[in-house]
């Protein structure tokens, strides 16, 4: 199935010059919350990806029998009760990450993403974009995550999905994990770091400076 | 010197635009007008000119902090041989100490320049002078034990994150040589705290090398490394009298120990005297400010004396000349706090920057028992309060200003 130009625009646009995190600088807090292992960045990753995703076909499906005033409150409903059940998936299936995430699952409602999405696709376009806008959205934050996750899991424990990959020789000469990566200062620096390196590259994205 | 500057002249001419290492031209002029006053002058407008440029200065603060470098590199070697239990002349003493440090400055220069001479070059601007005082302040600062590889990671990451991302030299919000100390406090803590990392007990380049066994290095009984100020700060004493300060192996300490420096600390913290003279040095040039300076003990007469009203544990009751001695509190005040980018520039700014950097850094000392070095926190603290500082003292002065000019519009008008 080929795409069209706009429907890879919807997709992949997210990804890497509309970034929900990087471009639009949203839903840094669980950014910064979930990174420091890559497991639950990847868990984190997918279940927003999944949440933001069906909740803007069920919003595109509804979109016009919502009454305009009180859409905030449909699209509350309707995330929350996806929250819910990625969140009672999660328990049952992945009950430690579940366990590492803590609020942040249920904190996805309040993903600025999320709302996000609703509000600025979901009302306005069919179903079937609304879906890959979604997916996009999520992917395109859940990258980030990962990337974070990755450096910080690297670095600051030494571990990569909590296997040991500094092998222990490099320890006994002397080298440590580096304890500031577990917190979160050093994971909006690594946004920072992605950030930079992302404007460098994509010089239409640059802010004016006065 | 007319050597030099006859060979320069010579050599010049390469790195102009045109010549053959023109590429190289702001590493050319960052040596140059280290080593000279520059001959340039301005072509256009009414510009004074002083000789006393950025570069003098830190020039100046550099021969300020000579004695405290000097005398931490023997105090270096004296506790080495104190706790390995030898015997040793003032010559290997002092020796051993420049072997353990010169390696820690050497690396701090060449990665801190490094990266500063790549950014110059890459965006085609002039070498700033700023990390000239900064590499050698950054091992200064540092336990005596931090691994090498640690040194340059913490000095590349404050260059690039402190210093270069806001603008390079003079326009950094935080200390570059504190921010490279607080990375590696977080960082690493086992080898920024404890009583491990103050005293180094291994040989360096086969000076004063102690008995090993086992590959561990052998020290006199009864060996601890903790600083005075680490030992009181976790002493189970609950009154400051029947607590005492010893050193490294066991001896009591006394008052004059701590003003001359012989404790186990940082190099440049140590030694109270070579901080005098730096800061005589800095304040009779004018390179460092006294009411900085100044204020910043009071600031910490003001904390300790309530701190005192209200003692209940030995830390609490620690008197003044002791807070003052021990720890980090005179070098930050005399070399920390008046880095004249970091600190509040306006006068009034001054007295209230330093006023609060020693009232807070007394009460984390007092406080944190996890940290009895409050200075680092406090003068960083106060580094992001500096520009809310000075904006309000313009304020106020324009404030106080208008008034006066609002008063005499309405004597003109009632005329």
């Amino acid at each position: 199935m080929a795409l069209s130009n706009k429907t890879k625009e919807v997709l992949l646009g997210p990804l890497n010059k509309n970034n929900p995190v990087i471009v639009q600088v949203l839903g840094i807090c669980s950014a910064l919350a979930v990174t420091s292992k890559l497991e639950p960045a990847v868990v984190m990753a997918i279940s927003v990806t999944v949440v933001v995703a069906f909740a803007n076909v069920i919003i595109s499906l509804l979109r016009k029998t919502i009454p305009n005033r009180i859409r905030i409150i449909v699209q509350l409903v309707v995330a929350a009760a996806l929250v819910t059940l990625v969140s009672e998936v999660l328990k049952a299936f992945a009950y430690d990450v579940n366990k590492q995430l803590s609020v942040f699952v249920g904190l996805i409602v309040t993903n600025c993403i999320l709302m996000g999405r609703l509000e600025a696709f979901a009302l306005g376009n069919g179903p079937w974009p609304s879906f890959l806008d979604g997916i996009g959205n999520g992917l395109g934050y859940g990258w980030i995550l990962v990337a974070v996750g990755f450096f910080r899991e690297l670095l600051g424990s030494g571990s990569l999905f909590g296997h040991k990959v500094i092998p222990q020789c490099v320890y006994d000469a002397g080298y440590k994990d580096n304890g500031l990566m577990m917190l979160a200062p050093m994971a909006i620096l690594i946004v920072a770091c992605i950030i930079w390196i992302h404007r460098a590259r994509n010089k239409d994205l640059q802010e004016e400076s006065n | 010197m007319k050597v030099i500057r006859k060979y320069i002249e010579k050599i010049k001419p390469h790195f102009e635009k045109g010549g053959k290492f023109q590429a190289f031209h702001s590493v050319f002029e960052a040596f140059e007008t280290f080593l000279f006053v520059p001959d340039t002058t301005s072509r256009s407008g009414v510009h004074i000119h002083d000789a006393r440029d950025s570069k003098r200065t830190m020039s100046i603060v550099i021969l300020a902090l000579i004695p405290a470098l000097l005398f931490g590199m023997y105090n270096i070697g004296y506790q080495h041989f104190l706790v390995i239990g030898a015997k040793a002349g003032f010559l290997e003493t002092f020796f051993y100490g420049l072997l353990s440090m010169l390696p820690q400055i050497i690396v701090a220069y060449v990665v801190g320049l490094g990266i500063e001479f790549a950014s110059a070059q890459y965006k085609k601007e002039e070498v700033a002078e700023g990390f000239l005082v900064s590499g050698i302040l950054i091992p200064m600062i540092l336990p005596v034990d931090t691994p090498l590889w640690m040194i340059a990671v913490a000095t590349a990451f404050s260059v690039i994150f402190a210093k270069e991302v806001f603008g390079g030299t003079g326009y950094n919000i935080f200390n570059v040589a504190l921010m490279a100390r607080a990375f590696l406090f977080f960082a690493y803590p086992s080898k920024m705290s404890g009583d491990k990392v103050w005293i180094r007990t291994q040989g360096s380049f086969g000076a004063g090398n102690p008995e090993m066994a086992n590959g561990v290095a052998q020290t006199v009984d009864g060996f601890t490394g903790a600083t005075p100020l680490g030992q009181i700060a976790t002493t189970g004493a609950d009154s400051f009298v029947s607590f005492s300060f010893t050193n490294a192996v066991g001896q009591p300490l006394s008052l004059s120990d701590m003003f001359w420096g012989f404790i186990p600390g940082s190099a440049g913290e140590v030694s109270t005297f070579a901080i005098l003279l730096g800061a005589f040095i800095l304040i009779v040039t004018g390179v460092g400010s006294w009411k900085t300076i100044l204020s910043v003990f009071i600031g910490g007469v003001v904390a300790i004396v309530s701190v005192n009203l209200f003692a209940s544990n030995a830390i609490m009751e620690m008197p003044m000349e002791y807070h003052f001695l021990l720890g980090g509190f005179a070098f930050g005040a005399v070399f920390m706090a008046t880095d004249p980018v970091t600190s509040a520039r306006t006068e009034k700014g001054k007295w209230i920057y330093g006023f609060l950097i020693g009232l807070i850094a007394i009460t984390i000392r007092v406080f944190n028992p996890g940290y009895p070095e409050g200075m680092m926190l406090s003068i960083l603290l106060m580094n992001a309060f500096a520009p809310l500082i000075d904006f309000y003292v313009v304020d106020a002065n324009i404030k106080r200003r208008m008034k006066r000019v609002a008063v005499k519009n309405r004597k003109g008008v009632e005329k």
